[in-house]
């Protein structure tokens, strides 16, 4: 195993020794020790490494993520995995603002809470919450899968387009155009597979079904008074 | 951006290092605001003496008989104890607005930073550093304390402009955000009498909660109309004689992270800030609700 100390050799160095990884590589575990919430760790990595960032860190943790599996043993700042492509990050404490805004794909794990705008934009990744989310989650989300096994809070998928959302606990409100769907088996099958995948101790039957009712896809001329 | 922190000691062994503490904190906070910087010292407080910490452009020429001064104005007892461009001057707590108008009147190109019976504030333009270098903050002792480092977007950099902003007796604010009702706020608030002095839109936050309070509003009520009343982004952190408080806008976009230990309770507008603290491995560290009012005292 490989380990670079942040504290001792800087953030630079580590993003691009971790960028410089190619497929091929045989360094494919990392630590990262000391992050002491710098902001911007393991960023932009594109190769099936395993990255462990033993700490808290500060704002887009493992932001544009390819390939690599990073844990975070610590909880995560603002844009944890923001616009994440392939890949896992599992954070083992809490997360704050808009985590995994804009994911296209991967999988992005939260075993703590995370705190609002949880998936917003997303755009194919699927985010597991163990615990809360905040307010004006999954915001205009468009593809992907959003689980959380605790609560949402206000507003959840506001102007939401095809992504889906299982939440086990209470939902403080819905947001304009998200509704409670009917969870049909192959909702139960895709949250199966998840929960699994996240290593959330849940059921899929635990859960209810979010979506979009389609409404704000078009101009609808009954509501011009209102644009 | 702009950078908050804040410390509230329970332990009171570490008084004597809160303003060491605080200010590698605000100093770790330099790249979200590099404006200004300013802190709020809850220090040592005499029985009935009051604390009056006054700025001045020329301090060696303002202070150097300010005392005297003031104490025949007052007809009461002053001592002065300059630090840079700041000087606290102590006296009697009852002739306190007397000299807060005799300032005014005496050196009409001083300001008063604040008020209260153990509240010092020192803020100036510059980095974080040099401004607690030059009043030696890393040497001053307290039960609890905030820093502030700005990056001006609503009024100028200058003085005036810097955080922390003294809001009533051993009060005082400090905010990450904007406001975006604050010229209106201003127009009413100056309608009913209370002074705003700058451009600023902290400090119309400050004077609203100053004058809600002077209304009869307990700190935590004026910070609950807060929510009601301003419009636009904003965590604030707000001193008391006894505490602290913390309050975020209901979109809460403007960051917060909070971490309590056994020794004290911390505020830093990330994480980063907390790292230097004592045991904050094992510290409980959590993320501020939107719209909910948090509260610690003495």
């Amino acid at each position: 195993m490989q380990t670079y100390d942040v504290a001792e050799n800087g953030l630079r160095g580590l993003n691009s020794t971790l960028q410089a990884q190619s497929k091929e590589t045989n360094q494919t575990n990392w630590e990262v020790q000391n992050p002491k919430g710098s902001h911007a760790i393991a960023v932009g990595l594109d190769a099936p490494i395993e990255v462990t960032v033993k700490g808290s860190t500060g704002y887009y943790c493992a932001g544009m993520n390819q390939q690599a599996t990073i844990k975070v043993e610590g909880s995560v700042g603002p844009g944890v995995a923001e616009n994440m492509m392939s890949g896992t990050v599992v954070v083992e404490g809490d997360a704050s603002q808009y985590a995994g805004a804009t994911g296209h794909g991967g999988l992005l794990v939260i075993k703590g809470n995370a705190s609002s705008r949880c998936g917003i934009s997303m755009k194919g990744i699927d985010i597991v919450v163990h615990g809360n989310i905040g307010h004006m989650s999954a915001f205009m989300a468009q593809a992907g899968n959003l689980v959380v096994c605790g609560d949402a809070g206000d507003a959840l998928g506001d102007s939401l387009y095809e992504a889906g959302l299982f939440v086990r606990g209470s939902v403080k409100s819905l947001g304009a155009d998200c509704i409670e769907k009917e969870m049909r088996p192959e909702h139960l099958e895709v949250l199966k597979d998840l929960l699994e995948r996240a290593g959330a101790d849940a059921k899929p039957e635990e859960f209810k079904r979010y979506g979009s009712a389609r409404q704000l896809y078009n101009f609808d001329i009954d509501n011009a008074a209102a644009y | 951006m702009c950078g908050i922190v804040g410390l509230f000691l329970k332990d009171r062994t570490l008084e004597p290092e809160l303003g060491s503490m605080l200010t590698d904190m605000l100093v770790t906070m330099t790249d979200r605001g590099p404006d200004s910087a300013g802190i709020a010292i809850y220090g040592a407080e005499s029985d009935g003496s009051a604390k009056l910490t006054v700025q001045s452009d020329s301090p060696e020429e303002d202070f150097a008989t300010l005392a005297a001064d003031l104490s025949e104005a007052i007809g009461a007892d002053v001592t002065l104890r300059a630090n840079d461009t700041h000087a606290v001057l102590e006296m009697d707590g009852a002739k306190v607005e007397q000299a807060r108008q005799a300032v005014r009147e005496l050196r009409p190109g001083m300001r008063v930073m604040s008020d209260g019976a153990a509240i010092e504030i020192y803020k100036e333009v510059g980095l974080p550093k040099d401004v607690a270098e030059r009043f030696s903050v890393s040497t001053m002792g307290g039960s609890h304390g905030i820093g502030h480092t700005r990056m001006a977007t609503e009024s100028a950099v200058t003085t005036e402009g810097a955080h922390p902003f003294n809001t009533g007796s051993d009060q005082c604010l400090v905010h990450n955000g904007s406001l975006s009702n604050h010229n209106a706020l201003r127009r009413k608030l100056k309608r009913e009498g209370v002074r705003v002095e700058s451009m600023n839109d902290t400090e119309v936050g400050a004077a609203y909660l100053t004058w809600k309070m002077q209304n009869g509003a307990t700190l935590g009520e004026a910070l609950e109309s807060s929510l009601e009343d301003l419009d636009g982004f904003f965590t604030f952190v707000v001193g008391t004689k006894d505490g602290f408080g913390v309050v975020r806008d209901p979109i809460a976009c403007k960051p917060a992270v909070m971490a309590e230990t056994d020794q004290y309770v911390a505020f830093g507008s990330e994480y980063r800030a907390l790292v230097n603290l004592p045991g904050i491995e094992d510290a409980k560290v959590w993320e501020p609700e939107p719209a909910t009012v948090y509260f610690w005292s003495h």
